[in-house]
């Protein structure tokens, strides 16, 4: 039995529930014989996966779902086999980059010069192009981003890319420029509540109104989040009404919070060493530095002083910056850095922890200064 | 058609049935050095190359876009026509494998070749055809410095019978001593007049109905990359044409597919942190009792901050826009300005270096917020 998320996911361009003229957009692109390179980019879970697929069965029928999956062998410059999954129909292939590590330039090298050699053999195929599909295409190397730049102009005759992205920030300009955006916004309130009631009838039910208010407020956008709390919160109270409700926070988020009261009840080196026992556990569990500091950061910021607000937020960008990125390295530089990280990334966490006890413990004093001088 | 020539006849067939969905920028990519625009100095020296028979090696640097790809190729299918191409002209750029192996095996292997007498030409034009071959480093900056010192040696060595061209964005990747072994010629962004002529000969080819405000919007999007303005160009045709009925092309069509992001949405922006309103009126501003914006707070700045982010806009766009829009502002005062600016200046910094953007718009929207309010 397979999860609401993939249940009712729409299939085709015509069962999206929103931004309807994107899809319309998208629809008449793909009748048009003449489809560009694109690149899907938006916030998680607002349903560019959903859309790329939607656009890919328009294009092709329904020979595009027929997915299988192949074990590839690459080898990379220093001769070093890779063992790769792709997944791929008869039309097109998909390939994400953070599976092929540091490597993601070779293999991405290979699979388009090997689609753009080979022509379409099936005869009755609609287009005469393939399509390969790169997802989170954000997370490409520097070395694989300038590697496509003249191949997507060379092999343009029988391939197309759909690059899929959360933000266009991380792609080069000459990337960027040889694609046609297409910005997926998250759905909002009201585009939430209408999937979230869709999603219930199939089922069988309906959700109390303040139910599906709270829901789509807790998944911020995301759209698959608030269909995976649903299914999660008719599992546990099946009557789904909001009085006695609440949505449980995944464990990695309640400890961050856990960690932010420790920060704002007590500032003492003795609570420094506590955090730090707790950061390290929070990346033994490879939850991303970053996503740590920005949790724990919006958690500190609510029970503090309007005050502190900004000036810690402040600082939780200045330390974010120094978690060194690895995008910018290539090959081994960034296998080394990767590593260095690894050791780097804890005091880094632990610098702003520092940072933010003394800002708030030198408010209260100034504050208490004040009452002297008055 | 005789059937001496069955290859070449279906090279050409297929070459006919590509041309009609063929990318506009490969479509109109110059034949000849003389199709280039706006690079007059670099032109005139190469013209010169044609009627002697020497030729430099070359360093060719600029932005994106400016035909430095398309001008050595040009200059490369003039001097051999298209049958010696391919014994004469070595094509590499970041696609293919250039470490530091391929360097000491493919490239001088390729390079100590001594060239072959000239083959008459098939199609009946006599080509200078000097004896030399022509190895092209495109994207040259992606080239380790490895690699780029193990081409110092073959440089000179083969000097007789072979020239480098190199072609980068970044002259300062390129390692000194190979600098300074050719001559440089610079790709400057193309002038707003040069764009619009350009763009106006491909709309006419193309019976694409192309308004002065829709020129000004590509000019004012691309920056000079003629690439960019072109592919916004035919996708916005795309699009125009794939609409029903189908539509005239807006300014607004070639910014939403730019990725800009409306002005109304910076406006409102700016609005939320305090800066006044410059044009018509919009929604969602407090006024307080002396007419004068009042400023939220940090949770007002926070909730703005993540409605733009669920739009799905890039970080390094939004900044840039808010940037154009602070330092065009009537009434700001010297040193507010300022302020954004540096904040601005850092943000951008960051997020090239692949930082947080949801932590980023926050940082910059909180010093634009401060430097309003003190
Ligand atoms: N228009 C829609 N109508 C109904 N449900 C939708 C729609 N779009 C997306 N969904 C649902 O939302 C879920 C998430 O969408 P999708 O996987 O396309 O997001 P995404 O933007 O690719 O996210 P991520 O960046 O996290 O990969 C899907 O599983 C699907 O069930
Ligand atoms: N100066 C120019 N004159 C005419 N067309 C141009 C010029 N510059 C760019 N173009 C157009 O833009 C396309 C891309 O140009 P080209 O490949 O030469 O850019 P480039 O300078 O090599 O860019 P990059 O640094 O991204 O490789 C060409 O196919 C052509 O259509
Ligand atoms: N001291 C000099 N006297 C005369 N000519 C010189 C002198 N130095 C350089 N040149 C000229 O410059 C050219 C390059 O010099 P050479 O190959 O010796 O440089 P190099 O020091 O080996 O540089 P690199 O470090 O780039 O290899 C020579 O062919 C010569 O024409
Ligand atoms: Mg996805
Ligand atoms: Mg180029
Ligand atoms: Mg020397």
């Amino acid at each position: 039995m397979s999860l609401w998320v993939d249940k009712y996911r729409p299939r085709s361009l015509d069962d999206l529930h929103y931004h309807h003229g994107l899809s319309a957009r998208l629809k008449a692109l793909a009748a048009s014989g003449d489809f560009p390179h694109m690149l899907f980019y938006g916030p998680s879970g607002a349903g560019k996966k959903t859309r790329i697929a939607g656009t890919l069965l328009e294009l092709f029928g329904k020979g595009a779902e027929k997915l299988k999956i192949d074990q590839r062998v690459f080898l990379t410059p220093t001769k070093r086999k890779l063992d790769v999954n792709i997944v791929q129909s008869n039309y097109h292939i998909e390939i994400t980059p953070s599976e092929v590590g540091n490597y993601d330039r070779v293999v991405i090298q290979e699979i388009l010069k090997e689609i753009a050699q080979t022509q379409q053999v099936d005869l009755n195929a609609k287009q005469r192009f393939k399509v390969v599909v790169i997802h989170e295409a954000d997370a490409l190397t520097r070395d694989a981003q300038a590697a496509l730049r003249r191949t997507m102009e060379k092999y343009m005759s029988n391939m197309r890319l759909i690059l899929c992205a959360n933000s266009t920030s991380k792609l080069i300009a000459p990337i960027r420029s040889r694609c046609l955006l297409m910005r997926v916004a998250a759905p909002n309130a009201e585009e939430m509540q209408t999937v979230l009631d869709y999603v219930a009838k199939r089922e069988g039910f309906a959700i109390p109104g303040d139910t599906v208010k709270l829901i789509a407020e807790d998944s911020e956008g995301n759209l698959r989040k608030a269909i995976l709390v649903l299914e999660a919160l008719k599992m546990q109270n099946p009557d789904l009404s909001a009085r006695d409700l609440s949505i449980a926070k995944p464990d990695w988020e309640t400890y961050c919070h856990k960690v932010a009261d420790m920060i704002v009840q007590e500032q003492t080196p003795a609570r420094v060493m506590e955090v730090r026992a707790k950061l390290y556990e929070l990346l033994s569990h490879c939850i991303p530095p970053t996503v740590v500091l920005k949790t724990i950061a919006e958690k500190v910021v609510e029970q503090v002083d309007e005050a502190l607000k900004a000036d810690i937020m402040h600082w939780a960008a200045i330390y974010v910056r120094a978690l060194p990125s690895v995008l910018s390295l290539r090959g081994a530089a960034r296998i080394e850095a990767r590593m260095r990280v690894g050791n780097k990334k804890i005091f880094h966490l632990e610098a702003w922890v520092v940072k933010v006890m003394s800002l708030y413990k030198n408010f209260f004093f100034d504050i208490d200064m004040d009452g002297f001088d008055d | 058609m005789s059937f001496f020539q069955p290859k070449q006849s279906r090279a050409a067939q297929k070459q006919a049935v590509d041309i009609q969905h063929q990318p506009w920028v490969e479509k109109y990519r110059p034949k000849t050095i003389d199709d280039v625009s706006a690079q007059e100095h670099t032109v005139a020296v190469l013209r010169k190359t044609l009627t002697s028979t020497n030729l430099p090696h070359m360093l060719f640097y600029g932005p994106p876009g400016t035909g430095k790809t398309s001008t050595i190729l040009a200059l490369a299918r003039q001097l051999f026509g298209p049958d010696n191409f391919r014994s004469r002209v070595l094509e590499l750029n970041a696609s293919d494998e250039r470490g530091i192996s391929i360097v000491r095996e493919k490239i001088k292997n390729f390079a100590r070749q001594t060239p072959r007498a000239q083959a008459v030409a098939s199609d009946g034009k006599t080509y200078p055809c000097p004896p030399y071959k022509i190895i092209i480093l495109d994207e040259a900056d992606s080239m380790t410095q490895d690699a780029q010192a193990a081409l110092r040696r073959i440089m000179e060595l083969y000097a007789r019978i072979t020239r480098f061209c190199l072609v980068c964005n970044y002259v300062t990747r390129i390692i000194e001593p190979l600098a300074s072994r050719c001559s440089k010629f610079r790709f400057k962004p193309l002038d707003p007049a040069s764009t619009s002529a350009r763009l106006a000969q491909i709309a006419s080819a193309e019976n694409v109905p192309v308004t002065p405000e829709t020129v000004d919007a590509l000019i004012s999007t691309s920056q000079g990359d003629l690439r960019r303005a072109i592919t916004y160009l035919q996708s916005a045709s795309r699009l125009a044409l794939a609409s029903t009925p189908p539509t005239d092309i807006t300014p607004r069509d070639i910014q939403e597919i730019a990725g800009v992001v409306p002005d109304g949405v910076i406006e409102d922006f700016a609005v939320a942190l305090g800066i006044e309103r410059v044009h018509g009126d919009g929604m969602d501003v407090d006024v307080d009792d002396s007419g004068r914006v009042k400023a939220k707070g940090f949770e007002g700045v926070k909730r703005k901050v993540k409605g733009v982010i669920r739009e799905g806009y890039s970080a390094s766009q939004l900044i840039s826009q808010l940037h154009d829009h602070v330092v065009a502002h009537p009434t700001l005062t010297p040193r507010q300005k300022t302020r954004c600016a540096l904040a601005f200046a850092e943000a951008d910094k960051a997020l090239c270096d692949g930082a947080d953007e949801e932590l980023w718009i926050l940082e910059v929207a909180l010093r634009i917020h401060r430097a309003m309010n003190s």
